[in-house]
């Protein structure tokens, strides 16, 4: 008896399994994603503490200066030569504050400094923060065991 | 002449272009992706430039002043606080034991206040161990059991 060959064949592939699995990965990596971290910096280790958890609540008007082992100080991803660089800096983030009806005072430093850095180099940062008008602070840690 | 239906058909879909754009978006999410370690923030009350006008609060306690001293690489060498010196690998542990033991973990310690006076060249990483042995504990349950609040520090050292 002859056999008749069917020769190539389009096969149909179920592609909905496949494609709600790529979708979950995608809301979970979405989900996942964070985009605080784009604070951060490679050239900063911050100091462990076993006591630094995330603030339940959002800090207002946070403006995060990082000091780098060096001493040099970096402002919204630019990098200035010392503390004392970054003072116009803070100048005109009060300016933007109060133009929103803020005041400097109500304004967070949140201090992101290396651990190794002089604690001279971070109180000569408070100080000159404070000559421009702000006053709160925060020294930012990494959840760890010190 | 009769009409054959179609509706019963099944229209193919291409389904390529957005099985791209997914597994770009895939692609996308997993390199942006960054692992990085919950971070906490201490919060430091600062002695503002001009001494306050009016009589000091009655009630407020005075600051307990720790004294951090740095040896010639900038490591912690003395720590004293009121004539008692913590030496040793556990003297965070020394020092978070005489603080509750001076202003306990009740409402004194919110009223209390922890003054840190530092050496210029004192590496950071002391005085955030110092912050976090005088603020509190981490309890059992996960929970941080509250200790000194209120932290300042002292005016710059000049090297």
């Amino acid at each position: 008896m002859k056999i008749k060959s069917d020769g190539p064949q389009a096969t149909d592939i179920d592609m909905t399994p496949m494609i709600d699995m790529t979708f979950q990965l995608i809301a979970f990596f979405m989900i996942l994603i964070n985009f605080d971290a784009a604070d951060q910096d490679d050239r900063i280790t911050l100091p462990q503490s076993t006591l630094a958890k995330p603030p339940e609540a959002p800090t207002e008007s946070p403006i995060t200066v990082q000091l780098t082992r060096d001493g040099r100080a970096i402002v919204a991803g630019q990098e200035y030569a010392n503390s004392q660089a970054i003072k116009p800096v803070l100048n005109n983030e009060k300016y933007v504050l109060e133009s929103q009806n803020k005041s400097a005072a109500s304004a967070t430093i949140v201090i992101r400094a290396h651990k190794d850095v002089k604690t001279g180099m971070v109180q000569e940062l408070i100080k000159i923060c404070q000559e421009v008008g702000f006053e709160k602070f925060t020294l930012r840690a990494k959840e760890g065991q010190s | 002449m009769a009409r054959k239906s179609n509706l019963s058909d099944k229209i193919p879909i291409d389904m390529t272009p957005m099985i791209d754009i997914v597994f770009q978006l895939l692609t996308f999410f997993i390199m942006s992706l960054k692992i990085s370690t919950a971070e906490g923030d201490f919060n430091i009350k600062m002695p503002l430039a001009a001494p306050r006008a009016g009589n000091p609060d009655p009630n407020q306690l005075p600051p307990l002043k720790l004294r951090m001293q740095a040896d010639s690489t900038g490591n912690l060498g003395n720590m004293t606080l009121a004539e008692r010196s913590f030496n040793g690998a556990d003297r965070w542990a020394q020092l978070h034991n005489y603080i509750a033991s001076v202003v306990g973990e009740g409402s004194m310690a919110a009223s209390a206040e922890v003054e840190l006076d530092c050496d210029y060249n004192l590496k950071y990483e002391n005085v955030i161990n110092a912050v976090t042995a005088v603020s509190g504990r981490m309890g059992a349950d996960g929970q941080i059991i509250k200790l000194v609040e209120k932290i300042k520090f002292s005016p710059p050292r000049k090297p």
